[in-house]
């Protein structure tokens, strides 16, 4: 994962609350079996009837509970390809949000009056490492979990940092962690 | 300290802060070739492919395609193709198409056994929720975390806090587990639950079949809760005794079961109460499962619906998606199609009552109707009992097992501006194909409004 730092740009704004996984990318486009290429599928339907246009900018200002729905990483993929590097919304479904930052798009949630005040100056500038997102008009401070905020200040391998600690899992294992549930190979 | 039934399951699966011990990884072809793909560029291995079990879902045509590399579709047969392949060549077992035991893996998990109270369980799908109606601990979560669970059999996860709501009394007749959730949806909102980890209780629950549990847990994501719960009981033992995946000593594994419950005045950060008496069936109108309303009732204004413009805007652009009109009954709305299936109501109890619906009567002129039994085991069980007699002479499709029309990531498609009675879980524009118009429904109001054309209160319908 790349690392992510400081995010600056223009800012592109989707004024809509509860924006599914299913719009950002439809089902047809999920067969793919790479992680790449999925841009050109955003928002297909809402771009395509014309009823939404978006450009490329490296800020989304987004609705409320933006995300919601399917799990499809691919949403992610596809917002990502396309050319936004950060999310500023009121707030995110559970699943995308975690999707979002296990590939270094960064979600900001902050309150909607500051999401307004964002999308009206049309440009900013987030600070990971500071927390904070700097408008014409003022700045923000925002919360970020200090584990995923390490995580993609350094651009780490979410994967190889759990093995690292493997001696821990092996431990859990061999102490009867593992026990319950299910041999699944011997059905 | 008093407990709940998740943080008992959570406080016995933590390796480290943070870092969930995954019992049952469920896999399925959508979510997971990058992720192996990823394994396999870092040269990592599937930490426990005794733990893991793989079916095709999501591609599969349900017209009974014998083999994978039959599919027709290219897309979807390289899919089902890659996950056979991947599968193999990580020890992972998998019951493709042409398998006994494929289905949806919402549906398979439970039917093998192997979703069992007391486990956590991670599956690349929103709806793994599902689970959680035995008494486990099930997430759904995205390619990446797939991936994480591969390789270190864990999922790094963030303590989510707890709901609980407890529904009292008996469901009125015609009424439904579906309509439970949907009404509960309605009220909460598609972002009510968010964040936070949903146990549902109280003797409404406690009646209820597993079938309907795994209903109610199955729409916990389109509250936007993180995982939905119920505490384990008898009817739960029943259902896992015997099963291919049940523990072998199981009044062993019953006696830890029956721990699992939670404590009397242990606290959730929300606690909130439901009389379940008061729950019509219901009908959404609307392009999310929030937008839901009693059959009885009307079409809402948008100007009197929701709390403030966001909502007022949604609901006005979901009813110019739907080409609905404020005011208009609920029962006035005619329909082209009608799709029972889905992880939400595919079970046998769900072709069960809707058969008993459809007996003896017709599919209305001009509606095209169609059965999609969850998995093969669900579609043989209903074949032995005559279901598929009772739906075909009454004009149904009757087909193989899959998500089917729920996605529409196969044949199965609404074309353009139809309007389906689905007793999936999401009406998301364009979900059942593009300009496609989903009203959710339980079975019993699939199967009515197939034969009458239009929603019925099926309460006062014979």
């Amino acid at each position: 994962m790349r690392p992510v730092d400081v995010i600056d740009g223009n800012v592109s704004v989707l004024d809509r609350a509860d924006v599914d996984t299913d719009q950002i990318i439809p089902k047809q486009f999920l067969k793919r079996v790479e992680r790449t290429g999925f841009g050109e599928f955003l928002f297909y339907d809402w771009f395509r009837s014309g009823e939404l246009e978006l450009k490329p900018n490296p800020i989304l200002v987004a609705g409320r509970n933006f995300g919601s729905g399917s799990s499809r990483e691919h949403a992610v993929w596809a917002i990502q390809d396309f050319g936004f590097e950060a999310i500023i919304a009121p707030s995110f479904a559970d699943i995308f949000y975690v999707n979002c930052t296990k590939n270094g798009l960064l979600p900001v949630i902050l309150p909607e009056e500051s999401c307004a005040w964002i999308a009206e100056a049309g440009e900013a500038r987030i600070d990971v490492d500071d927390q904070t997102v700097t408008f014409a008009g003022g700045v923000v401070a925002f919360e970020l979990e200090e584990e995923i905020k390490h995580r993609l200040v350094h651009g780490l391998d979410d994967i190889g940092l759990t093995l690292q600690g493997s001696e821990a899992i092996t431990a859990f294992e061999e102490q009867g962690g593992a026990d319950r549930g299910p041999v699944t190979t011997s059905l | 300290m008093a407990k709940t039934l998740f943080d008992k399951i959570w406080d016995a699966h933590e390796v480290a802060d943070g870092l969930i011990y995954i019992d049952l990884h469920l896999v399925h072809e959508v979510t997971s070739p990058q992720a192996f793909d990823g394994l396999r560029l870092e040269g990592r291995a599937v930490r426990r492919p005794d733990k893991t079990v793989a079916t095709a879902d999501h591609n599969v045509p349900t017209d009974g395609t014998p083999a994978a590399r039959m599919i027709a579709d290219e897309l979807s047969r390289i899919q089902v193709e890659t996950l056979e392949r991947n599968c193999a060549e990580f020890g992972i077992p998998v019951y493709s198409l042409g398998s006994d035991r494929q289905g949806i893996v919402h549906v398979i998990g439970p039917e093998l056994g192997v979703t069992q109270p007391g486990l956590t369980i991670a599956c690349g799908d929103s709806h793994t929720s599902t689970h959680g109606a035995f008494g486990a601990l099930a997430v759904g979560i995205g390619t990446s975390e797939v991936e994480h669970v591969l390789a270190t059999q864990c999922l790094v996860q963030r303590r989510p806090k707890t709901m609980r709501i407890q529904y009292s009394g008996e469901l009125g007749t015609g009424v439904t587990a579906k309509d439970l959730i949907l009404a509960t949806i309605g009220g909460l909102g598609v972002s009510g639950m968010v964040g936070h980890a949903v146990e549902y209780a109280g003797d409404t629950i406690r009646g209820l079949s597993m079938e309907n549990r795994m209903t109610i847990c199955n729409m916990t994501i389109e509250g936007g809760g993180r995982a939905g719960m119920i505490a384990p009981d008898e009817t739960t033992f029943e259902w896992v005794s015997g099963r291919p995946g049940a523990p072998e000593d199981f009044d062993a594994a019953v006696a830890e079961w029956r721990k699992l419950p939670t404590d009397a005045g242990a606290r959730f950060d929300t606690d909130i109460e439901v009389d379940a008496t008061a729950i019509s069936p219901m009908v959404t109108w609307g392009t999310n499962p929030g937008m839901v309303a009693q059959v009885t009732e009307a079409v809402p204004d948008p100007s009197a619906w929701g709390k403030g413009p966001a909502d007022r805007e949604a609901a006005e652009r979901a009813l110019a998606y739907m080409a609905l009109t404020p005011g208009t009954p609920m029962t006035d709305i005619a329909l082209d199609r009608v799709f029972i299936g889905s992880c939400t109501n595919s079970r046998i109890q769900d072709l069960r009552e809707a058969a008993s619906v459809v007996d003896g009567r017709k599919v209305g002129d001009g509606v095209r109707a169609m059965v999609v039994p969850g998995s093969q085991q669900v579609k043989a069980q209903a074949e032995e009992e005559g279901l598929d007699d009772v739906f075909r002479s009454a004009g149904f499709e009757w087909r193989t097992a899959g998500c089917s029309m729920c996605l529409g990531m196969n044949p199965d498609i609404l074309a353009e501006g139809e309007r389906c009675a689905s007793t999936s879980n999401r009406n998301f524009e364009g979900r059942q194909g593009r300009g496609g118009r989903t009203h959710l429904v339980s079975p019993r109001m699939a199967a009515a409004a197939a034969i009458e054309g239009s929603f019925v209160d099926i309460r006062g319908w014979t």
